[in-house]
């Protein structure tokens, strides 16, 4: 159980705050409701740049990390497609320089050209670090056009490619602040040794003062229903032949979104799971392989994904993630196997209330999804599902007309 | 009026409490170490092993055994194993490290009396399958060939061979390594090591009385003792090595460059350690304002100093762009010349030093962390004293004392540099 209390700014900031008197810490997150889907199709990649121009100044400190890390903080940022998160962590009685920082950033940034340069040059590193210069890196670069044709989630975080990163201009980053950077788009979650009173304090000095924007209203153009296979085959200099099946499923806030993650869980968590132990030991098909969901806010993606046994044909290994999945939608899953992934999900969400900054972005990402007390409520969500529940998703989504399913292939097969 | 300017009062962290554990031993001797905390109605259990026994003929031993130890015991397959500990909601893992190899079982309280049993038998009762085995060789290979293609990965492994030779520590797996793997060195490594002479068990969490009862009826007993020999190492240090495997269609080439140092017991460690935060052991460090926010080469760089048994080391890493690799190197060398040969001023050693005990009070999140915490001493021999100089020694460190510090483990003439792509 994870407790908050709740209020809202003048300037529509959201403001949670979960007291945890067991910690000497305090986390300071802050949720940008942004994310790669609202990117310009010629300028993908921005929001996640954006994320990294967020940490070279602002309007009235010159340097954000500094004086952090001075009073004993540290901080971090991720871009998903749907979001952009902040958090810093601080001893507790230093939290007012929290404060002081996000909330200078969220009033206006520096906009400076050499900030701009830099991260341009890093992004691109990382670009290269994450997606190019690794074996099978560029998955994702390839799955999404094949799975979304409409949909900005055609693209990943980090762009469709190098050129939109490096054409990015200052007029750009001005644009993007204005539009996605204002409270009322924003959430701010304060966790730890903190008390309630004191964080509306702090609030209201610090944050109620920024002036509330225009409130964007996002208008994305949703995915038609597929109704054919897809099937793409990419070479490339890699030891192993892969494959990589994508399913279309429905969005984080679909009532069935908790069926779907238990029947991941079904496929493939742990050394008990169905294609772990079908087509992995039994049948030696995979070296490795996986199942799981995209999570994201519109329509996601049910993928299995596995690295051949070499020797083994790619059609071989398809035909035999095929049957597992036929199985699926034509027989229940056993009791037993329900509650083990049941009992499982418990424990997870459980261990996951050890960690004060997990606590405090969970709240902040399910108070975006409409209230922050379904966190709270997950545990039940996951107990109501059914073996019926999971036959029934499973025929709704594992048919070829919903597929699109990628061949990785060493140069040498080819 | 608000005046955004000013940065907001602050304190230097004063205190920082560290849980220590109570002290109990198994009826067979084991000794049990507990960090109790009653947060959350779960517990963490690790059955500590040393790696002993090292034979250069068999490197992969210890690790083979590490990994395939839940594979099948005379009553269970592998199979049921993982459906009875998952079937609670459990987690066991495995974990093989330079000097340990680690059993841990997470589980609710509630179950913890369910799947204790399990694991006994797993500690106990291991068979290694051929079967089991011959998979466990292919999809290892498999794995290796990937990795192989990461030039960050092949540069550690050759940075460690350098360093540490054909030891436990540096040796340079291959795939007919794993060819060589034979069931009886497998049974006769478990044999030897996972036996209660050579067990520690670290439990953190809501753990009671009741739970040390279910502990020591499980492995107090009927646990016959193994025949281990500890690893043991000398190193020295060795003069300047430049290893470099080129790639030539790498975008990113990825550096990787150090020597050996000291380990924790060692009275100049707290120091390194603050040394090292200075050169990359941050976000601000001069390594990340120099070579990631300054010129833009990297996603991102680091140092760190790394503290084994037998050993201690400290290292840079990074990748950069393929066409700014040289660049880089300059810029390395020019950081480290600049600690030896100039004095940290007086701002940034207070930032670096507000940032470590900042950092180390964090540290300290939950139960798992104290736990954490007390293994870094107590397998080095080392009481809560050693936190209480690091603590004293982060407030009170000079400028000449880092200085000082540099000219003597900084020394870049017996440094080994591997790059792996172009440059």
């Amino acid at each position: 159980m994870v407790d908050f209390n709740r209020f809202t700014l003048a300037n529509g900031l959201k403001v949670l705050v979960h007291e945890d008197p067991t910690t000497p810490m305090a986390v300071l997150n802050i949720l940008y409701d942004v994310g790669a889907r609202d990117e310009d199709p010629e300028k993908t990649g921005f929001a996640h740049l954006f994320e990294h121009l967020m940490f070279g100044g602002s309007v009235n400190v010159p340097n954000y990390d500094e004086p952090l890390q001075r009073v004993g903080g540290e901080n971090n940022a991720f871009t998903s497609n749907d979001i952009t998160n902040y958090y810093i962590t601080l001893p507790s009685e230093n939290i007012e320089t929290a404060f002081w920082l996000e909330s200078d950033r969220m009033l206006s940034l520096a906009f400076s050209e050499k900030s701009l340069d830099t991260q341009k040059n890093v992004v691109s590193e990382e670009f290269k670090q994450r997606y190019l210069n690794q074996p099978y890196g560029d998955v994702w670069l390839k799955l999404r056009p094949l799975a979304y044709k409409k949909h900005a989630y055609r693209w990943a975080t980090i762009g469709k490619e190098l050129p939109h990163i490096e054409n990015a201009t200052i007029d750009d980053v001005k644009a993007f602040f204005k539009k996605h950077y204002t409270p009322q788009n924003a959430i701010l979650v304060v966790g730890g040794n903190v008390k309630t009173e004191e964080v509306k304090k702090l609030a209201e000095k610090w944050f109620e003062p920024i002036p509330a924007g225009d409130k964007y209203e996002r208008n994305l153009i949703q995915e038609d229903v597929q109704t054919a296979a897809r099937q793409e085959t990419v070479k490339a200099n890699v030891p192993l032949n892969a494959i990589y099946v994508a399913f279309k499923m429905p969005g984080r806030l679909n009532a069935d979104y908790y069926a779907f993650d238990l029947l991941s869980d079904i496929l493939s968590r742990g050394q008990s799971s169905r294609l772990y132990n079908s087509l992995l030991k039994e049948q030696k098909l995979f070296s490795d392989i996986n199942a799981y969901i995209s999570s994201s806010l519109d329509a996601g993606l049910f993928i299995v994904e596995g690295k051949l046994v070499e020797g083994v044909s790619v059609e071989t290994a398809e035909k035999a993630i095929w049957v597992e999945l036929e199985k699926l939608k034509s027989e229940l899953v056993t009791a037993d196997e329900l509650t083990k992934v049941k009992n499982k999900v418990e424990s997870v969400l459980v261990f996951s209330e050890m960690s004060l900054l997990d606590k405090a972005m969970n709240l902040a990402y399910y108070e975006l999804l409409g209230n922050a007390d379904l966190l709270n409520q997950e545990s039940e969500e996951f107990l109501k599902v059914t073996a019926e529940d999971i036959k029934r998703i499973s025929n709704e989504t594992f048919g070829r007309e919903q597929s699109s399913t990628l061949y990785y292939l060493t140069e040498e097969h080819a | 009026m608000l005046n955004r300017q000013v940065a907001p009062d602050f304190k230097q962290v004063s205190t920082i409490n560290f849980i220590q554990p109570t002290h109990r031993t198994l009826s067979n001797n084991v000794p049990v170490y507990t960090i109790y905390s009653g947060e959350q109605d779960l517990v963490r259990i690790e059955f500590i092993f040393n790696n002993v026994n090292w034979n250069v003929e068999k490197p992969l031993q210890a690790i083979a055994v590490s990994s395939l130890i839940n594979n099948g015991t005379t009553k269970f397959s592998a199979k049921e194993i993982a459906e009875k500990i998952d079937f609670y909601g459990a987690f066991f893992q495995t974990e093989y490290v330079q000097d340990q190899s680690t059993v841990t079982l997470y589980t609710l309280n509630k179950h913890l009396a369910a799947v204790l049993p399990i694991v006994k038998n797993v500690l106990t009762d291991s068979q290694f399958p051929q079967e089991e085995i011959d998979l466990y060789i292919q999809n290892q290979k498999q794995k290796l060939q990937v990795n192989l293609k990461k030039n960050d990965m092949l540069a550690r492994k050759e940075f460690a061979h350098a360093l540490f030779g054909d030891t436990a520590y540096g040796v340079d797996i291959q795939a007919n390594h794993y060819d060589g793997l034979q069931r009886d060195d497998l049974t006769s490594y478990f044999k030897a090591a996972y036996a209660p002479d050579n067990c520690t068990i670290i439990v953190s969490g809501k753990f009671e009385d009741t739970s040390f009862e279910l502990l020591n009826n499980g492995f107090g007993r009927d646990w016959e003792p193994g025949n281990a020999k500890k690893n043991d190492f000398s190193f020295s240090i060795a003069p300047k090595a430049v290893i470099y495997k080129e790639r030539p269609d790498a975008l990113q080439s990825a550096i990787r460059i150090g020597k050996l140092a000291v380990n924790r017991a060692h009275e100049d460690f707290p120091g390194l350690q603050i040394l090292n935060t200075v050169l990359g052991g941050y976000f601000g460090s001069r390594l990340m304002n120099n070579i990631r926010e300054d010129k833009g080469y990297t996603y991102g760089i680091g140092s760190g100093i790394s503290s084994l048994q037998g050993a201690g080391y400290l290292f840079i890493a990074t990748e950069v762009g393929a066409e700014v690799c040289a660049a880089a190197l300059i810029e390395i060398y020019k950081e480290i010349e600049i600690l030896k040969s100039e004095l940290v001023g007086n701002e940034e050693l207070t930032l670096v030093k507000n940032y470590m005990l900042g950092s180390m009070l964090g540290s300290l999140e939950n139960v798992f962390s104290h736990a954490d915490k007390f293994k870094n001493i107590h397998f080095f021999g080392l009481g809560y004293d050693y936190y209480q100089n690091y603590i004293a020694k982060v407030k009170a460190i000079t400028a000449e004392d880092i200085q000082a510090l540099a000219n003597k483990y900084l020394n870049t003439e017996d440094f080994t540099e591997v790059v792996v792509g172009k440059k």
